[in-house]
């Protein structure tokens, strides 16, 4: 049935209210560039995200589940986004857009992110998976008419497209073998490859459009070029929330329990992914497409916890990706507030950190630790425990290639320090600081630390909300 | 005991780190190195509680343990034994010395340096007390960024270079440990190190995990051929931080091998112990004769640590009463004499600004008391009876003779070559010609402050060791019993690496189990998922 209750989806009608407002500004001349009030309006996202932490049920015919996973997952990305805006509120590189332009369509694509972490239904995953991304088509090549941006952003929605009409065509393989779209009832069917090789096959090409979106080779070629075109304060929200909602599909995916096949495969990529991710960023000298190579490693490891699977695994997969969007994001405030100008930043522009702005080089340096995994950040911390699961589920060889692309990654994030700490600058550059800049990037570390230190409370909640997915 | 509730340990561990984030509120060089020192004084006094440390007894004493993150069974878990605690009174000890030694020869930077020098003493504290694996872990990692700063802000003319390398080989070294770790907890269900010790694994799977965590242990200690990040971090680095790395870093690998490799990989430990033992023997001779041939003071000395380093390891894997009980001492005494040496060249780089010996020849006549002092540090390096590298060396030596002649003698020429470098040193700084001294100033009142104490530290272990023994004693006895109980992998071993594809994870179970030493550690929450991850799916 249809089962509408209200108070269950609170912040996604806080969301829908948000975008009715953007519309009426967009359409409305005088007022298009007032974009201040999205600060407190985006803040207030994340309260009642927080609040609705508890709800649970399902809604509209049981494609639409409130469970421990899709909450947690609410509040990452209404707090990924609040940062996201209180970032792009100082975008100097919209040129004419007008600025509730820019943000409807930010505000779009979180809001079919949050659609997506909820949704357990094939067709729906499908449509909130497109709404996330057609907004983020638009977003990306918004900079000044850079013509970088716009390669990135076409490269990006050709192949987007791409990736998502094969997962179409994925379902309709699922469908073929198992008669039914809901995950709920997929749960309860045999995905072995002996008795259901066309499903299984379906189950993968459904997966590949998510795996696209989280970056994961072979589907990275787009993250580079997306990142480096797209400005500073774009490329910051299309480097973490997107993956996200990935991230959470796929964990409810891997919890149909599909089978060696699929995890193999799985374990294959996330090899290649996290090798090949670390070995290319060494070379780049464009901090965005470094971090872009980074972010294609990264996914290597998220993928890690999919592959061990089981409540441990799945819970490891989720927590490590609030561990990214957060190190990420903090990354990228460093970014953004060292390019008051929006330009592409370069390693050496770094130089000289510790001097002109000491608090974003202690900050930088703590994101960049984490991003190595190394404690006591939250990264080392998500990174132990997915070597637990998947050492546990039986993957040493994934492990070791894991623990070894630590020291490979070590280089080139080893490198971003040593640019701020032990180099000068011939003149000094100023940047300015701003209460704001300040404490935010100062919350943003402290929350980098605080996931390393005290990763208790917030991985008991996903360890029982991953439980309960594979009842 | 003070009180029976005061976390000794946790105050040790954490009082610098607080000391480090007030100084990020101090303003003037001077005021921040007054604090630096009074924090290194009150971290000196923390220490007092360790005098109630028993001696009867073989147990982890201060114990202090808490559930951190219950769901994968990590602890906050520390104790000291007779191992751990000479080590960590050498680690605090050293912070005011350090402070001191840097007084004027650190110049710029002055608040970072000294935020450096206060987040090492917590981590390398940590290392030191740290009983859980994870814990142990990040107080591991989390010491290099700090030596890494000190390397490479405040380092020679090819700091970046150094800083690197070191940070390079220290991370990658350490990077199979964590899988170790990983492989422990999985097969052993627990983090905790006591625990560890008390199980019996499979003997590939020992194997395979210690080379895992002696590879990391290799690289800190530095042993042949992992050696060469050294020389370099040493030469580049700032004063304190070579007398860090010398007195500290290095004595982390030693002490991960009594701590970890012995006690719960017992056989593979003994059977690589011929591999650990040859590579020492070629790391104390090869590490003389490159020190023979040095020209620069800091090197010499950065490989004559290797030398030492390697009687320690020698000490260790003859698995002899008086040998690990000479390496112990030769850890606490090697702190001791190279932190002093680098001190010593440090101070002279300040007058003649050169490490090389040619630029400092012939000092006798214009820096008496600085003579003085590089004479009886040096004869204490060498092991002159009635110092305490004397004392150390003999107890190895006797070990190391209880286990093979053919071994005695090698260390016996290592012993030698030893002699041969340092005289090389002496003769030319002190009397070589032509004499450079002219004008400098010989030791100041500062300088007599952080020397003296070490030098009285070279006197006491040397002419009354028997207390720092006492210590010892009773852990030496336990870590030896339980090899020789462990040294042969029983019958019903647990499960080795090689298990098949896809088992259920025991670690996952174990923790449940109500006789599991940690259940009543254990979170509510583990229970709901646990037969979920590892039940196969049944339809």
């Amino acid at each position: 049935m249809l089962n509408f209750t209200p108070s269950l989806i609170i912040p996604e009608l806080y969301m829908a209210l948000l975008l009715v407002a953007l519309f009426v500004q967009t359409v409305t001349d005088s007022i298009k560039d007032r974009t201040d009030w999205l600060a407190y309006a985006a803040l207030g996202g994340v309260v009642v995200a927080a609040l609705s932490m508890s709800q649970s049920g399902m809604m509209f015919y049981d494609s639409y589940q409130i469970d421990g996973l899709s909450q947690f997952f609410k509040l990452v990305i209404a707090l990924g986004l609040a940062i996201c805006v209180l970032n792009a509120l100082r975008n100097t590189t919209l040129g004419k857009t007008p600025r509730a332009d820019y943000f409807f369509f930010m505000f779009m694509s979180a809001f079919g992110l949050m659609l997506l972490s909820s949704t357990v239904e094939l067709f729906t995953i499908y449509i909130s998976l497109e709404l996330a991304s057609y907004s983020l088509y638009i977003l990306l090549p918004l900079r000044n008419e850079n013509p970088r941006a716009v390669e990135g952003a076409i490269k990006y929605a050709l192949f987007g497209a791409v990736a998502t009409a094969i997962g179409l065509f994925g379902v309709s393989y699922i469908i073929a073998g198992q008669h039914t779209t809901y995950i709920h009832e997929l749960a309860t069917m045999n995905w072995s490859f002996a008795e259901q090789p066309m499903a299984l096959i379906g189950l993968g090409l459904f997966a590949l459009a998510f795996l696209y979106k989280l970056a994961l080779f072979p589907f990275h070629f787009w993250a580079p070029d997306v990142y480096q075109g797209a400005s500073n304060e774009t490329a910051a929200f299309a480097a973490t929330l997107p993956k996200v909602g990935a991230i959470v599909v796929l964990v409810r995916l891997m919890g149909l329990d599909p089978g060696v096949e699929v995890k193999i495969v799985l374990a294959v990529f996330a090899t290649l992914s996290m090798t090949l991710g670390n070995i290319l960023a060494l070379r780049q000298t464009d901090l965005k497409r470094l971090l872009a190579y980074s972010s294609v490693a990264h996914a290597g490891f998220v993928v890690m916890g999919l592959v061990a699977g089981g409540a441990y695994g799945l819970a490891a997969a989720s927590y490590y990706a609030l561990v990214y969007v957060v190190m990420n994001l903090t990354i990228f405030w460093v970014i953004t507030r060292l390019a008051d100008d929006g330009r592409d930043i370069q390693l050496h522009d770094l130089k000289g950190m510790h001097h002109s702005t000491p608090l974003l080089a202690f900050v930088l340096a703590v994101a960049a630790f984490g991003l190595v995994g190394l404690p006591p950040t939250g990264g080392f911390t998500g990174k132990l425990f997915l070597l637990n699961a998947a050492w546990g589920e039986g993957f040493y060889l994934l492990v070791i290639i894991a623990a070894i692309n630590t020291a490979i990654a070590i280089f080139y994030y080893l490198n971003m320090v040593r640019h701020a700490y032990t180099m000068d600058q011939a003149t000094p550059s100023v940047v300015p600081s701003t209460v704001i800049g300040a404490s935010v990037a100062l919350a943003l570390a402290l929350g980098v630390l605080y996931l390393g230190l005290m990763p208790q409370g917030l991985f008991d909640l996903l360890l029982q909300a991953s439980g309960a997915l594979l009842l | 005991m003070l009180q029976a509730d005061f976390p000794v340990l946790s105050a040790l561990i954490f009082f610098p780190l607080l000391a480090a984030i007030a100084l990020v509120f101090v303003r003037k060089d001077e005021t921040i190195r007054m604090v630096t020192l009074a924090a290194g004084v009150v971290e000196c006094l923390l220490l007092l509680p360790l005098l109630g440390f028993d001696l009867s007894t073989a147990d982890f004493q201060f114990v202090e343990r808490h559930v951190w993150i219950a769901a994968w069974n990590i602890q906050y878990y520390l104790g000291i034994d007779g191992i751990s605690v000479l080590m960590i009174v050498l680690t605090v000890l050293l912070l005011p010395l350090c402070v001191l030694c840097s007084w004027s020869y650190i110049g710029r930077r002055v608040k970072e340096f000294h935020i450096c020098l206060l987040l090492m003493t917590t981590a390398c504290v940590g290392v030191f007390c740290a009983l859980d694996f994870v814990l142990f872990y990040i107080f591991w990692e989390a010491m290099l960024v700090p030596m890494f700063l000190l390397i490479a802000v405040w380092g020679g003319a090819r700091r970046r270079y150094a800083s690197i390398k070191f940070f390079l080989y220290t991370l990658a070294g350490s990077t199979l440990l964590l899988v170790a770790i990983v492989a422990f907890f999985i097969a052993g269900g627990t983090f905790s190190i006591p625990d560890l010790m008390s199980q019996n694994f499979g003997l590939p799977f020992q194997q395979l995990t210690f080379l895992a965590m002696a590879l990391a242990f290799a690289v800190k200690v530095p042993m042949f051929p992992f050696h060469t990040w050294l020389p370099a971090a040493h030469v580049e680095a700032p004063t304190a931080g070579s007398v860090l790395l010398a007195s500290i870093l290095l004595k982390m690998g030693t002490y991960g091998f009594l701590r970890f490799c012995i006690p719960i990989t017992p056989a593979a430990s003994e059977f690589f112990a011929p591999l650990m033992i040859v590579l020492a023997v070629i790391s104390i001779i090869y590490g003389s004769f490159v020190a023979i041939g040095q020209q620069d003071m800091k090197k010499l000395i950065a490989y004559s640590s290797v030398a030492h380093m390697g009687f320690v390891t020698l000490g260790i894997f003859v698995f002899t009463f008086q040998g690990i009980e000479g390496a112990i001492m030769h850890m606490v005494n090697h702190g001791i004499i190279t932190g002093a040496m680098f001190m010593l060249v440090g101070l002279l780089y300040e007058r003649s600004h050169s490490r090389e010996i040619e630029d400092n020849l012939g000092l006798s006549r214009h820096l008496p008391i600085y003579m003085g002092f590089l004479l009886l540090f040096s004869l204490a390096a060498f092991g002159f009876p009635g110092t305490n590298g004397f004392f150390s060396k003999l107890l190895v030596l006797i070990g190391v003779f209880e286990a093979s002649y053919f071994l005695g003698v090698l260390f016996i020429i290592g012993l030698l070559l030893g002699l041969a470098y340092l005289m090389r040193l002496l003769l030319a700084v002190g009397w070589g010609t032509p004499s450079k001294g002219a004008g400098w100033q010989d030791i100041n009142a500062r300088e007599w402050a952080y020397l003296l104490p070490l030098l009285a530290f070279v006197f006491y272990l040397g002419l009354a060791p028997g207390r720092a023994l006492n210590i010892m004693g009773p852990s030496i006895e336990n870590l030896l019993h339980n090899f020789e109980q462990h040294r042969q992998v029983s019958d019903n071993a647990s499960e080795d690496i090689l298990r098949t594809w896809r088992q259920p994870p025991p670690a996952l179970i174990d923790p449940l189990a109500k006789d599991s030493p940690n259940a009543a550690l254990l979170p509510r929450t583990a229970t709901l998922v646990v037969d979920h991850a590892v039940t196969p799916r049944t339809n």
